[in-house]
């Protein structure tokens, strides 16, 4: 968060977990909640509101993935399949049943979260590597089955048509409703999280990702840990996925291949593994990726003689994209996060910082 | 008995799997020596593929496959001291996502250097299919297999009569009491990552040649994991067994699944069939079980 807190000296394990460590913690997010839904909704463009509503669908995708594979330490390479779970489940229910929306998403999420359960069972016998190739399987089986089973993806193009949600009546379809509508989301994914991270379970997870023999040892059931920690992120990522289809408009397989698994690990690498703040980051980092190479292609384009090629956007991309992650990797493996906090740790003092 | 249709898809598949065997080696290779999990083995394939088939339009055929070699080594060496050898002792996900981020990098770099337009590259065979019996064989899908099986011939001595592959195997052991043995053990990682690129290389110029060069090559790498996970990570045996098994078992769902349920199954058989592996033999088939201390 963006404050200092010199001088504070935590004597109990409660202060140490408190959500607001301090009164100013609490201003701070005030703060942020006013720039959120005040100034930058008036001052943003259309097309930056657009870049927003992609950031917060980003936000909640990597949330989810960031408790499976940051504290519970189970690499899910199955991202974009679990998102195209919860996207037709909510697209299905929304179409066949007219459902609304606050019924359709977190049904979405339910059945992303059996599914999730459903691959984390072999969880019980491998682990590692092996557990993350079994996810990198459910996700090539689950694009394979709504592609091929028509009964899902409603024919050949495998697309579903969203209606648009419905707040109270007004149906949600401007780059600004949506900016307020998925804000929501956010907020709800970000505060359940937060929480998730300081209860028991959470703790459990840590323990697990950290060492799962002594964890087994001091009484956690390393199983069932994995399991419901397989089913909460399952449970958000497929909430992702419906948002995602609903801002769309449409529920199309191709939307959640395997780049998208990829994005989304490359999210919670670059902003921090086992961080809430880190996935906020993160998201909002791979998400503007694409629009800053744009942009800057075309700035510095001019200085080369005839001009840069326009086409070589995606390729340029991917060579940051992946230059960065290992650029990260190499240099600041705890992401975005920790750098942050190295900038508070060094104001924690500052002008005194000796 | 089997009919002529069913062998048909048994020889394919063998003669595919050994191939998909060649690269499975290259990434059993390096998880042997220093327990990298390389996720860019497809993208080795597909730079491999692209150097020998730009070189070919100007040099003759075995000169680009050499130079497709030399390329992808260099490459590795550089690729292990700049990026691998920071990330040691770090966590799995580390070097995967590592791996990744080198797979999306060669990915852009590759497609920026030589476009985007699906290059042929031509293997100096004969064109017209062998006759065994009533089994059709195509001559490029049997030279891939001879190749393949020639290098897994030489690395299996390798392996096991010379000093750098006692060296190498020791290192795999256990590294540090081979280093404690006077074994220079960066120096073999260095060298499992220059083998790896000769068979991601080499793996290049054969599917390249059956498949044309373009970015679609990389697609290649993702049968790996299948094909390692079935035979084990650490084997090289496993690594033959692994791709003969999704060889033919691609070859004889897209054979008789497809028409059931509407094509595709080729390429998520093999993985339902390494869950319902790794279930019942959590370490593959040749794998051995870690030893955990707390």
């Amino acid at each position: 968060m963006i404050f200092r807190e010199a001088g504070t000296f935590k004597t109990s394990y409660a202060a140490d977990m408190a959500l607001y460590p301090l009164p100013v913690s609490r201003w701070a997010l005030a703060g942020i909640f006013a720039v959120l839904l005040l100034v930058l909704p008036l001052l943003a463009s259309p097309y930056a509101l657009t870049v927003c509503d992609l950031i917060l669908v980003a936000v909640v995708g990597a949330i989810g993935l960031n408790i499976l594979t940051g504290f519970a330490g189970q690499i899910s390479i199955g991202q974009g399949g679990f998102m195209a779970v919860g996207a037709y489940t909510a697209a299905k229910l929304a179409t066949v049943w007219s459902m609304p929306f606050w019924l359709a998403i977190p049904a979405g999420g339910l059945m992303t979260a059996l599914v999730g359960v459903f691959v984390g069972i072999p969880s019980l016998r491998i682990k590692g590597l092996y557990l993350a190739i079994a996810t990198l399987a459910a996700q090539f089986i689950i694009e394979w089955v709504i592609n091929h089973v028509t009964w899902i993806s409603g024919g050949i193009q495998a697309t579903i048509q969203m209606p648009p949600p419905r707040v109270f009546g007004v149906p949600i379809q401007s780059q600004l409703q949506f900016y307020f509508f998925l804000l929501g989301f956010a907020v709800l994914a970000t505060v359940a999280a937060k929480n998730f991270a300081r209860s028991r379970l959470g703790r459990a997870c840590v323990a697990v990702r950290d060492q799962d023999i002594a964890a087994e040892i001091i009484g956690i059931d390393i199983f069932r840990t994995k399991l419901i920690a397989f089913a909460i992120s399952s449970f958000i990522v497929g909430v992702a996925g419906a948002l995602y289809s609903y801002y769309l408009g449409i529920a199309n397989y191709e939307q959640f291949g395997l780049d998208v698994s990829v994005d989304y690990l490359a999210m919670i690498i670059i902003g921090g593994m086992g961080s809430v703040n880190g996935s906020i980051l993160g998201a909002a980092f791979i998400t503007l990726l694409p629009v800053v190479t744009r942009r800057g292609l075309a700035a510095i384009g001019p200085i080369f003689a005839g001009g840069f090629d326009i086409d070589g956007v995606p390729e340029v991309r991917l060579c940051l994209f992946g230059g960065l992650i290992i650029l990260f990797l190499v240099a600041e493996p705890e992401g975005l996060d920790r750098l942050w906090r190295n900038v508070r740790t060094y104001f924690r003092t500052w002008p005194f910082s000796y | 008995m089997l009919d002529a249709f069913t062998l048909i898809l048994i020889a394919n598949g063998l003669l595919v799997g050994m191939m998909y065997a060649l690269i499975a080696l290259g990434f059993v290779l390096v998880y042997k020596a220093t327990e990298a999990f390389n996720f860019a083995q497809g993208e080795f394939v597909m730079t491999g593929g692209f150097i020998a088939a730009a070189a070919a339009t100007v040099l003759p055929f075995w000169v680009a496959t050499l130079l497709a070699i030399a390329g992808l080594v260099a490459f590795c060496f550089g690729l292990e001291r700049l990026v691998l050898r920071p990330l040691l002792g770090r966590p799995i996900i580390a070097v995967i996502m590592a791996t990744i981020g080198v797979a999306s990098l060669l990915r852009g770099v590759v497609v920026l250097l030589f476009g985007s337009g699906t290059r042929a590259l031509t293997m100096p065979v004969q064109q017209t299919p062998i006759f065994l019996g009533p089994i059709m064989l195509p001559p490029i899908d049997i030279v891939g297999a001879v190749v393949s099986l020639v290098f897994f011939g030489i690395f299996s001595w390798m392996f096991l009569h010379t000093r750098m592959g006692l060296a190498m195997r020791a290192v795999a052991d256990n590294q540090q009491i081979a280093s404690a043995m006077g074994i220079d053990v960066r120096r073999y990682f260095a060298i499992a990552w220059a083998l790896t690129g000769v068979v991601s290389a080499l793996g290049g110029v054969i599917w390249g040649a059956l498949l044309g060069v373009d970015n679609q090559l990389a697609v290649v790498g993702l049968k790996v994991f299948p094909v390692v996970i079935l035979g084990g990570f650490e084997s090289v045996a496993g690594a033959i067994v692994g791709g003969l098994v999704v060889g033919v078992v691609e070859s004889l769902s897209s054979g008789y699944v497809d028409p059931l349920v509407g094509g595709g199954t080729k390429d998520f058989m093999p993985y339902v069939l390494m869950i319902a592996v790794l279930m019942v033999r959590p370490y593959g088939i040749f794998g051995k079980a870690p030893v955990q201390r707390v």
